[in-house]
């Protein structure tokens, strides 16, 4: 009763087939995650090189930093978004949060540069606090409860401006005004805080044992827990961190704009998530990069800059090739992803 | 009766006055779950330096017990002691602080991160500057992962090694934090011969440096061949707790079972009848079903009237067989003919039409849907033909539903229970009154009696003989081997994603089962009740 | 293991237990802001005011129906405020041709989003919330440049009766929310394909093993959402007699969301509540109503939902332990 076929190839563990197989394998992962990783940097290279070509307009420096400045906003709180995605969360609270820590800097600029940056902080964080509570302690759905807050902290920010009648404005030649409009070699405050923001979240996302909490977290939170991890409290912290860039973010802005506008910020959630899953972050969790959504922010607003350098285009195509951008990139993404995990 | 045959292997501990002391014990562990007993009054002690089994049937409270001891769980009543000081361990996280590192039998890794994170993730290498540092990190990781035999990057996403590999993997991260106890929970199950061998080298190593090891699983070759003690658990009791060396195997699984070793050997323990007669004619030919690194090249037959055993141990292919038959797997190539008629697509609506049907594995997560109620898991895969231009009728499922609740007897309050409120038996009938009221021609059932109560069992058992009498062809995959051989009238043995052997009429036994799994299987054990023992491959692993 | 589980006190908890209180909250909540208004409200109870709020509320209500069949599969549609300006940009185009063909144009745009949407999340298997994001981004954006971004009046009769008119003193918008509303619970309870769209959302791998065609069901869900809006955007139009796709929908995904959530949808799939989605719906629009009647200001209301949201997800995550 031994009729006994060796096992085959086929059945053997993926870290054992012929070399010249497992080598074909590994280039081929590599080369997935290289693309998955800096695709979205090749793009934009290129979209930015074809266009400098183009339109000569575009390549200039002067541009070149409005662009940047346009996008920093943007991308403080798409930086903030991407930690909270890498760890399987939404943050669709952002939005609001961004233009309340605008109305309070602005309000609290008449107090000086310090007030001016620590109460945004203090309103922003405590918002972020009270999403991570509800989502890892309460083991409420991030989506719902982000959206919640939403509402609430423009709720909270209709309030505080007597329903959007008053506009607190930034008092012209102050420190905090100097924070937003201010430059050092050309390039605004703000793009620099945002490149400086962007070098330390990298830094803390791939360097430090938070960071590696926050894949894990979002890669499995099960095992997560079954490692020993402190997966409730990188949770609460990360949805913390949303909140205050939203609000720093906010801030900075309302500096440039010298006021704390109250319209603004509405959709910047979706955007934010546009920027980080263009930029390759995994919306499931467990995967993605810093890098990657500073790429994607700045691709959304070269795209923007580009249908603004032809007149002719209305500027509602904007968003159509954004969108367009979304699903192409999604979609590759998907398959990328895909093809990562199997040898 | 069976000889002794790993005596070699048990030191003699228990007659020396100088026992090893303690180091983790629960004592009189009880814990609820809403409707179970998980676990009742149950005592372990783990003596420093021991290789202790853990053993019991699906459901007596193996995992349970474990996670009480590893922290994912708390006990209702009793209580741990960590070197005779009373502990408890709210979260894993303290568990592991207090050197009781667990190895859980799926592993619990994070796929997308790479090798050597996941070994060090919590307890990262720092520089000066408190960041990670990343060449020590790979360094080390790849230094202790040649030492289990794996010489895989370090730096690739855990998710793209074997499953063997990253049970490996797994173990290297448990054993290298500083454990003085390790839980096992059947490490071996997706291991290949290779791997077992090296697990088993580092098993002990573990002995030597006196690291006790709690060691689940369910094969008596690796039991006899690495451990000194044993507990047997059934039912959430405690059932026997001695020297390994003092029990043979007819007695062991005798205590596991609860029957007396007369009866096992007689009759069996199961709900099956006597054997049936089968049709000539196959109602379903599968040839050559291969996929990349599950299946390779298997080929069945099953005939009108029979129950088919699919026979071999977890990640053998198995499960993967029945859901390739059921269109539910992707292939890389095969065909499936059912009553002469190829099918051209294999997708589950496709295998389904042609009289197919899988009760899956995994219940919850592939087989009830909770939030409906009985009667709608009963006519979910007939609604179709229950209904008139796409417009359901209440009548005809009633009439259905009210047929098959009473033939499978099924306990619900009303038709109009949720299911996700059932017991895991009655779940199970529901789910079997979903494809019988699809008069199949062929039924694969994928462990169809795990996790529910000894009442239901037999009740499910008795319900295949039936059908199978009524000349429904039946392919049976079970890991209580009593059960499949007791059920089956032919077996199919399934070893590495291939078929091994095939046993017909007399030969289908336990023992013969075992040979069979045994003869080139992992542990390279393959005594069987009686037979050989593997005196040598003992002595060697005992250093 | 026993197999009858004990529940002592069944009925002592019941009245007050988050079950009840998913289930039926929200017309009590209802009820209650009824009474309030009829105690304390003036002019509230009136036949003209309860006409308001319901024209108010009707293209809510239908955007929240399909969002309820989404949801009910484990899904989610950010594309339908975007799907009501895509709608309400193509049809002064087409109006020219008569009611109809035009009505059928801005249908179609649904049907097209629909689709779209549903191949993204059922064959390529996307994240409904990504997937829905590129067309919430893009159809706007692709609504303007229709509409050249332009506010257009509209002056054609048909349509402007379809926004104002009434038939036995119900205004035509709510009549054919209510339909709407019997349709869709018809098509969740009655039909193969609703029973089918619960059961893929209660667990699509037992769905898919037991031979339920999946995709077709996920696809099918994502059409009849976009459709929806695509009405409600229509019909939006109409009671504005003006297309104006740059604001017409704007944050409608949430409102839509939040009237499933409060009306006692779980976000977890398997369940699809059509009455509690209407009534979510109304409950928001009357508290809205309520204060503003008291004179408290927008921001009051916009923090009550945003609490009323999260209690009603508190207590639906009690239950979710299955």
């Amino acid at each position: 009763m031994k009729s006994l076929t060796s096992p085959r190839p086929a059945a053997v563990p993926a870290d054992a087939p012929p070399a010249a197989a497992a080598a074909a394998a590994l280039d081929r992962q590599r080369i997935a995650s290289l693309v998955q990783r800096q695709g979205v940097f090749a793009v934009l290279l290129a979209v930015v090189l074809v266009s400098s070509f183009v339109f000569p307009s575009f390549g200039t420096l002067d541009n070149a930093r409005g662009v940047t400045v346009q996008a920093s906003f943007l991308s403080v709180v798409a930086l903030g978004m991407t930690l909270v995605i890498i760890t399987g969360g939404i943050d669709l609270s952002v939005g609001s949060v961004f233009a309340l820590g605008g109305v309070l800097a602005a309000w609290a600029s008449q107090y000086g540069l310090l007030p001016a940056l620590l109460l945004p902080l203090a309103v922003c964080g405590a918002v972020g606090l009270l999403n991570g509570l509800l989502i890892a302690r309460a083991g409420m759905a991030p989506f719902i409860v982000t959206l919640a807050t939403l509402l609430a902290a423009r709720g909270l920010l209709l309030s505080l401006t007597h329903e959007g009648a008053t506009t607190y404005l930034v008092p012209r030649g102050s420190a905090f005004a100097e924070l937003g409009q201010g430059t050092l070699w050309g390039f605004g405050y703000p793009v620099l805080i945002a490149v400086a923001l962007f070098v330390l979240g990298g830094v803390v996302l791939q360097r430090t044992s938070f960071g590696q909490a926050l894949f894990a977290v979002g890669g499995s939170a099960d095992a997560a827990t079954l490692m020993g991890l402190p997966v409730a409290r990188t949770r609460v912290l990360v949805y913390v961190l949303s909140g205050l860039l939203a609000g720093f973010a906010g801030a900075l802005n309302a500096a440039r704009l010298s006021s704390g506008v109250t319209i603004i910020g509405v959709g910047m959630e979706l955007d934010a998530i546009a920027a980080v899953v263009i930029g390759g972050t995994l919306l499931v969790g467990g995967a993605g990069s810093v890098s990657g959504t500073l790429w994607g922010v700045l691709l959304l607003a070269v795209i923007q800059n580009l249908i603004n350098q032809i007149g002719s285009l209305n500027s509602s195509y904007q968003s159509v090739v954004s969108g367009g951008f979304l699903i192409v990139v999604v979609v590759a993404q998907r398959y990328l992803a895909r093809a990562r995990l199997t040898t | 009766m069976a000889p002794p045959e790993a005596a070699a292997a048990a030191p003699p501990e228990d007659t020396d006055p100088a026992v090893p002391p303690a180091v983790l014990e629960a004592i009189g562990v009880g814990k609820r779950f809403p409707g179970v007993v998980a676990l009742d009054d149950v005592s372990l002690t783990l003596r420093q330096g021991e290789i202790h089994a853990l053993v019991g049937e699906n459901g007596a409270g193996k995992s349970t017990l474990i996670k009480v001891l590893t922290g994912v769980h708390r006990p209702d009543s009793g209580e741990l002691r960590l070197h005779g000081q009373p502990v408890s361990f709210a979260r894993p996280y303290e568990a592991q602080q207090a050197g009781v590192s667990t190895i859980y039998q799926e592993v619990n890794l994070v796929p997308l991160m790479s090798v050597a994170r996941n070994i060090f993730l919590g307890r990262e290498p720092k520089n000066r500057l408190r960041l990670i540092d990343f060449p020590r990190m790979h360094r080390e990781a790849a230094e202790l992962l040649a030492g289990f035999g794996v010489t895989a990057d370090v730096r690739r996403p855990l998710g793209s090694l074997g499953v063997g590999t990253q049970q490996m993997v797994a173990l290297a991260r448990a054993v290298s934090v500083q454990a003085r106890v390790v839980v096992m929970d059947e490490p071996t199950s997706a291991l290949e011969p290779r791997e077992v061998e090296t697990l088993f080298r580092v098993i002990g190593e573990l002995h030597s440096r006196q690291i006790a090891v709690l060691y689940v699983s369910h094969r008596m070759d690796e039991l006899y061949r690495i451990c000194d003690r044993l507990t047997v658990l059934r039912d959430g009791r405690l059932v026997h707790t001695g020297d390994l060396a003092d029990l043979d195997r007819m007695q062991l699984v005798s205590m596991m079972l609860g029957r007396e070793v007369a009866e096992v050997r007689r009759h069996g323990v199961t709900g099956f009848g006597e054997g049936h007669r089968a049709d000539r004619e196959p109602v379903l030919t599968a040839t050559g079903l291969s996929r990349r690194h599950q299946l390779d090249d298997v080929a069945l037959q099953l005939h009108p009237g029979e129950v088919l055993g699919l026979g071999g141990l977890l990640g053998s292919g198995r499960s993967e067989t029945a859901k390739a038959l059921a269109g539910a797997l992707p292939l890389d190539s095969g065909t499936v003919t059912v009553a002469g008629r190829r099918l051209r697509r294999l997708t589950s609506a496709a295998a389904i039409r042609a009289g197919i049907s899988l009760l899956p594995e995994d219940r919850k997560a592939e087989g009830v849907i909770p939030g409906l109620s009985v009667r709608e898991n009963i006519v979910l895969a007939a609604m179709p033909r229950l209904s008139r231009a796409g417009v359901v009728s209440r009548a005809r499922q009633d009439r259905i539903v009210e047929v098959f609740m009473k033939r499978l007897r099924i306990k619900a309050s009303s038709p109009e229970q949720k299911v996700g409120e059932l017991s895991g038996g009655n779940q199970q009938k529901v789910l079997l009154a979903r494809w019988l009221c699809l008069e199949p021609r062929v039924l694969l059932l994928d462990e169809p009696t795990r996790g529910i109560d000894v009442g239901a069992k037999a009740e499910v058992q008795a319900l295949v003989d039936e059908l199978a009498q009524e000349g429904l062809a039946v392919l049976l995959i079970s890991s209580d081997i009593e059960e499949l051989v007791e059920g089956a009238d032919r077996l199919v043995v399934l070893r590495g994603g291939a078929v091994a052997g095939e046993l017909t009429g007399d030969r289908v036994g336990e023992a013969e089962l075992l040979e069979v799994l045994a003869a080139h299987g992992p542990g390279a054990g393959g005594g069987t009740s009686g037979d050989t023992a593997p005196d040598e491959a003992a002595e060697e692993e005992q250093g | 293991m026993s197999q009858l589980a004990l529940r002592p006190g069944r009925w002592a908890g019941r009245l007050a237990s988050p079950a009840w209180f998913q289930r039926y909250g929200v017309y009590a909540a209802v009820a209650v802001l009824l009474l309030f208004n009829a105690a304390f409200t003036d002019h509230f109870l009136t036949v003209d005011n309860l006409r308001t709020q319901l024209v108010q509320v009707a293209p809510v209500v239908i955007v929240a129906l399909g969002m309820a069949l989404v949801i009910g599969t484990e899904g989610v549609d950010l594309s339908v405020g975007s799907t009501m300006a895509l709608a309400a940009a193509l049809l002064p185009l087409y109006l020219g041709y008569g009611l109809v063909p035009a009505l059928l144009v801005a249908l179609l745009a649904g049907v097209v989003v629909g689709v779209v949407n549903g191949t993204l999340v059922a064959v390529v298997g996307l994240q409904p919330i990504v997937a829905t994001l590129a067309l919430f981004v893009g159809g706007r954006g692709l609504a303007l440049v229709i509409a050249d971004g332009q506010l257009k009046q509209i002056a054609n009769p048909d349509l402007l009766s379809l926004g104002s008119g009434q038939v036995a003193g119900v205004p035509v918008v709510v009549l054919i929310a209510g339909v709407l509303a019997l349709l869709v619970a018809g098509i969740v309870h009655r039909t193969t394909f609703g029973r089918q769209l619960v059961a893929v959302g209660g667990n699509r791998a037992a769905a898919g093993l037991a031979g339920l065609p999946v995709r077709r069901v996920l696809t099918g869900v994502y059409v009849l959402c976009g459709v929806l809006a695509a009405l409600s955007g229509v019909l939006a139009t109409a009671r504005l007699t003006a297309s104006d796709p740059s604001a017409l929908g704007n944050l409608m995904e949430l409102s839509a969301i939040t009237a499933v959530v409060v009306g006692g949808t779980p976000l977890t799939g398997g369940s699809v509540r059509v009455l509690g989605t209407v009534t979510g719906a109304l409950l928001m629009q009357l508290l809205r109503a309520t204060l503003v009647k008291h004179d408290l200001p927008d921001s009051t209301a916009q923090m009550a939902q945003a609490a009323i949201i999260l209690v009603a997800v508190y207590v639906a995550r009690e239950r979710r332990s299955r």
